[in-house]
């Protein structure tokens, strides 16, 4: 089968299974914060954390509760794995402080950047009672921060934008477990393991010794793609073959990874009593992600020429195509789950996988992620094109005045800021740089991914990088935390100055946020401020590399 | 006690509740419920006389003639950690292993035809514990493995084919042999 027909196929069926599933998953999260009564279980949440379901929230005060559910989960996570040797099934394992500082944040943040490798850095009851519960409630408040905004949108000459703890609550109890579990079954039966054994150490055939791992593992690798969280239980991370064992299972990955995120624009278009503005979304969504996934698979193959044939850091069960799938997948979400080695990848490969990040996460983006960051996009968009044609900016009848366009400029300009100061200020630091693995161009991509990473809360890495080490541990554990709840403050003061406003009627004078135009625009819109900010940078990088 | 102190509150007990859910209950739940598959749950271990000496779906170091290689691994197979080279394309390094590793394989594979050696058997895996190799690799060592084991390259070959899994649905993955359950059929060939 040539490799052109297989990415097709490929690319075709995640696509068929994506159609089958927004709708009803888009409409049963439309339902999921809409819902005016409580389940049983949830009742019993908000009886145990002492809120009253039905008191909403301003902006200011949700904002609060977001960041003080992280500031706690950092500070609760960073001590469980300082203690874990004294936990049980702390098999000896454990991390300096800085790296544990940094997990926690990374965790926290649904980055999942691992400075430590799972096998040596974190016993089950980390991997448990820490890493699976932060896999699941910093998705779930990614959701609930999307779920504001669209509220934010929907609503008119209103002061609340619902309750941080109802979403919070609701997102784990009605999407997230319910998918993780029947996600980790299919993976069990793809041979995923699952079992609370430390490593036992075999024999081989030819006499020689080796450790094969135990742990929860189909449990937390459900709930790392269905989240788009992407931190490994193993160092190796989907590569390993105890996470990712065949071609079904990484099939599987890929579509967990891309569901929500793909169907979170039928809920917007709900929402906000459209469907076409979620169609819109969805439409640029998927245009950037198809072009991201043509050209990483091309240029795969393209390279596959040499005696390495591109298979340096990709698995044998996988192949190229596969492989470079799922690098777009996840890279274009902010998952950060990988199957193949990043850094190994071809320099345009590679450069291409970065790009998907410093779009902004929004092709489609990670969990509520995607969806509220191509939001700030679109107000972004809906302000350039008015001032374009002379007409008053306008999302939906909400005029988009001074203040809602400083809310979005400084969403959008926190990433960039981030990724390009740190990559700067680490390349003239002597104790950063000697951290590289690789050197000339290949190096500055390194130091480039690392920070791009952090401030889009991927987590994925060009891994040579060894950053187990304080600086590298403490700068990408700031840009993680500063993007992560910079960006959702602004998201949520947005979200709560469009909802105070009464919507305007629609004129003649008003442009549609529903047509194919709008849609070119949002996409070039899109391309244009990643390419303004990080042209730069990548010709340096993975563009010289390329050309040397 | 001010807002920010009662929302410090409120977020620790619901951190609180939500790890007895999802940090406890679940993963737990889910281990209960792979006893139901034993066999996977563990690692799809490979049993010879009664005692595990692999798992399937991970790769084991060899170095005699008479075993299968597996690919390249950084970590040697140990399965203490997992992970790949991560040269970089351009990496001089990277070109001097895979010189040195081709060397090596012509060295001990003196039967093996002239042309290239396949691109599997010179590169590092992502994992450090890929178990597979393309089904040119495996026909590529036979004539070794014969050789070391008095067998006929067709022997060797008819056991390549019994361990080769094809591409699932042609393209969902590639066209591969196991070489851990393919060394564990010449470990227990005639019994």
């Amino acid at each position: 089968m040539s490799p052109t027909l297989q990415a097709v196929l490929y690319v075709t069926t995640v696509a068929l299974i994506l159609a089958l599933a927004h709708v009803p998953l888009g409409e049963w999260m439309y339902r999921i914060f809409t819902d005016e009564r409580d389940w049983r279980m949830e009742r019993l949440v908000y009886r145990l954390v002492g809120v009253d379901p039905r008191s909403e929230q301003r902006s200011s005060v949700y904002a609060v509760s977001v960041l003080a559910f992280g500031v706690v989960s950092v500070a609760f996570l960073w001590l469980l794995i300082l203690v874990q040797g004294w936990l049980p099934w702390g098999m000896g394992r454990g991390q300096n402080w800085h790296t544990a500082l940094n997990t926690a944040i990374s965790f926290t943040t649904n980055t999942n950047w691992q400075s430590y490798a799972g096998e040596a850095g974190a016993g089950h009851t980390v991997q448990m009672v820490g890493l699976t519960v932060q896999n699941f409630v910093s998705a779930a408040t990614g959701l609930a921060v999307a779920a504001a905004l669209m509220r934010g949108i929907a609503r008119q000459g209103a002061d609340r934008l619902g309750n941080f703890w109802v979403d919070l609550t609701r997102a784990c109890v009605r999407l997230l477990l319910p998918i993780a579990a029947i996600a980790a079954v299919l993976l069990l039966v793809g041979g995923v393991i699952q079992n609370l054994d430390a490593p036992q150490t075999i024999t081989t055939l030819a006499g020689q010794q080796q450790a094969v791992q135990g742990g929860p593992v189909a449990s937390q690798e459900a709930i790392k793609l269905v989240g788009t969280n992407g931190g490994g239980f193993f160092n190796a991370n989907s590569a390993h073959p105890f996470e990712n064992p065949n071609g079904w299972t990484n099939l599987l990955q890929i579509v967990l990874i891309l569901l929500i995120p793909f169907a979170l624009p039928w809920t917007y278009g709900r929402m906000v009593g459209d469907r076409r503005q979620g169609a819109v979304v969805t439409a640029v969504m998927a245009g950037l992600f198809a072009v991201s996934v043509t050209l990483t698979t091309w240029a795969e193959r393209a390279a596959a020429v040499g005696v390495a044939g591109s298979l340096e850091g990709k698995e044998m069960r996988f192949g190229i195509v596969p492989s470079a799938i799922f690098g777009a997948a996840t890279t274009s979400t902010s998952t950060g789950a990988v199957n193949s080695m990043h850094e190994s990848y071809s320099p345009l490969g590679g450069g291409l996988l970065m790009v998907n990040m410093q779009l902004g996460e929004v092709s489609p983006g990670g969990v509520g992620t995607g969806l509220y960051g191509m939001l700030v996009m679109v107000i972004i968009t809906v302000f350039i094109a008015g001032l374009m044609v002379g007409r008053t900016p306008e999302l939906l009848g909400k005029a988009i005045g001074r203040r809602e366009i400083t809310y979005a400029a400084l969403a959008s300009v926190t990433m960039p800021a981030l990724a390009l100061l740190f990559t700067g200020a680490s390349l003239l630091i002597p104790a950063a740089r000697d951290a590289l693995l690789n050197s000339g161009s290949h190096g500055l991509s390194e130091m480039l991914y690392a920070y791009t990473s952090a401030a889009n809360n991927n987590g994925s890495a060009f891994a040579g990088l060894s950053a187990d080490q304080p600086w590298l541990n403490l700068s990408l554990g700031f840009c993680m935390f500063v993007a992560r709840f910079g960006i959702i403050a602004f998201t949520l003061a947005l979200a709560g100055s469009l909802a105070r406003q009464k919507r305007r009627p629609v004129t003649e004078g008003t442009m549609p946020t529903h047509t194919p135009l709008f849609a070119t625009l949002l996409t070039g819109i899109v391309l244009v401020l990643a390419a303004l900010t990080f042209f730069p940078a990548l010709a340096l990088g993975p563009l010289a590399e390329a050309l040397s | 006690m001010t807002a920010m102190t009662r929302q410090l509150w409120a977020a620790t007990r619901a951190l609180l509740v939500l790890t007895v859910l999802l940090g406890v209950a679940y993963p737990l739940g889910m281990t209960a419920l792979a006893l139901a598959m034993p066999d996977r749950a563990t690692g799809s271990l490979v049993m010879i006389d009664g005692r595990p000496a692999g798992s399937v779906l991970l790769g084991q170091a060899t170095v005699e003639p008479q075993w299968f290689r597996a690919r390249p691994s950084v970590s040697d197979y140990s399965g203490e950690t997992s992970g790949g080279s991560n040269w970089g394309p351009s990496a001089a390094e990277l070109s001097a292993d895979l010189a040195a590793r081709a060397a090596d394989l012509r060295a001990v594979n003196p039967l093996a035809p002239a042309g290239p050696i396949p691109a599997d058997a010179l590169t590092t895996s992502a994992s450090g514990l890929d178990p597979h190799i393309s089904p040119a690799y495996a026909a590529w060592q036979a004539p070794r493995v014969a050789a070391a084991r008095g067998m006929t390259v067709e022997q060797v070959q008819r056991l390549i084919d019994a361990n080769m899994t094809s591409g699932e649905l042609g393209f969902l993955g590639a066209d591969r042999v196991n070489v851990t359950t393919l060394n564990a059929a010449l470990a227990t060939l005639g019994r």
